[in-house]
């Protein structure tokens, strides 16, 4: 009897060993916060407005964090958890809106007032440069058509 | 002098530029304003019609053996809509009252409850509808078009509709008694 018990006891716990992983596999792994907040990250609080969810402070979005924590168990990828979101509560939760509806004018509204932004003080840039070229431009052409500067000057010249 | 500044061509932002960035200035100060608007709106007001939804509820819930509730087909019964979540505390205070009320007048079959769960969990939504054993057929809120229709402004609100379809009352926050809700109810029943 005494000799049994260690065996059972070593027995039970190379059982425990060598199925465990097996357990842990069919369960998956607990994802880390990192991993859970690189997806909330991506998603906005549905409640508060324009908190992003991992670092929303309410109970709420704590659910939501577990419910991701949840899917990831599950071996849900990013998009699925993404597209879950958005049939739950809507494309606003969306941190990038997609491309459709109005939307877009997110995504083109912004470059045309960039560009157009540009375009105009380019304009304005050559439009202050132009006077400056005229003048240079406009004192050798006045000068010589001038006869009675060109007198001037050549008295002015004999004199010295 | 004056004549450089003759031969100098006019240089400017062609008109069509102009145009351009007025037109989508106009555009850009529409939608605020259809924003702003829709901001300050608030919730639908008594008076207005509720146009028809649909609401598929949870697992376990149904109304007359059905999964989904369409609101079209409840017209000629007082409908009591609440908006719910499980993180909501004050929705705790008056989850019992509404279920106790509800059994009230569930065997006359002349009303009906439904509660939406607003922007919610599905695990922790039912473990709130098990702890308060709530029995009226529930469902989330899916894509929040529901409460987007009805511009709800947070958790709970409850809408009393009357028997054609029309808004009688808003309670927003939580009922303090179930008198509360028996009052608003019998008033809509006594309507002709």
């Amino acid at each position: 009897m005494k000799k049994t018990l260690p065996i059972l006891f070593f027995s039970a716990l190379l059982l425990l060993f060598v199925f465990s992983p097996v357990f842990a596999q069919s369960a998956g792994p607990t994802p880390s916060d990192d991993e859970v907040n690189a997806v909330a990250k991506q998603l906005f609080c549905p409640v508060c407005e324009n908190t992003p969810l991992d670092v929303c402070p309410t109970q709420a979005c704590a659910q939501w964090r577990d419910l991701i924590r949840l899917k990831l168990t599950e071996g849900w990828t990013e998009d699925q958890i993404k597209q879950y979101f958005v049939d739950q509560y809507g494309a606003r939760v969306l941190s990038a809106p997609p491309l459709e509806g109005f939307s877009w004018f997110i995504y083109i509204i912004p470059p045309i007032f960039l560009a157009a932004g540009v375009y105009i003080v380019f304009r304005a840039f050559r439009a202050m440069r132009k006077p400056v070229n005229a003048a240079v431009q406009e004192t050798p052409v006045q000068t010589p058509s001038d006869d009675y500067l060109r007198r001037v000057e050549e008295e002015l010249k004999q004199r010295k | 002098m004056t004549e450089m500044t003759q031969d100098s061509p006019k240089r400017g932002v062609p008109l069509w530029a102009q145009i351009l960035v007025w037109l989508g200035l106009l555009v850009l100060l529409g939608i605020v304003a259809l924003g702003l608007n829709r901001a300050q709106q608030g919730t639908v007001q008594p008076g207005e019609i509720i146009p028809d939804f649909k609401l598929t509820l949870f697992d376990g819930y149904t109304y007359q053996e059905k999964t989904e509730i369409s609101f079209s087909e409840l017209r000629g019964k007082v409908v009591v809509i609440n908006f719910w979540a499980s993180w909501c505390k004050p929705c705790e205070q008056e989850a019992a009252g509404l279920e106790a009320v509800w059994r009230e007048y569930q065997p006359g079959g002349e009303v009906v409850f439904i509660g939406i769960d607003y922007v919610d969990t599905e695990p922790e939504a039912r473990g709130y509808l098990t702890k308060f054993d709530i029995t009226f057929p529930n469902g989330p809120d899916l894509a929040t078009k529901i409460s987007q229709f009805f511009r709800i402004k947070g958790v709970p609100e409850t809408y009393f509709i009357d028997r054609n379809g029309v808004l009688q009352y808003i309670q927003v926050g939580p009922f303090t008694s179930e008198t509360q809700i028996r009052q608003q109810v019998d008033a809509l029943l006594n309507q002709q």
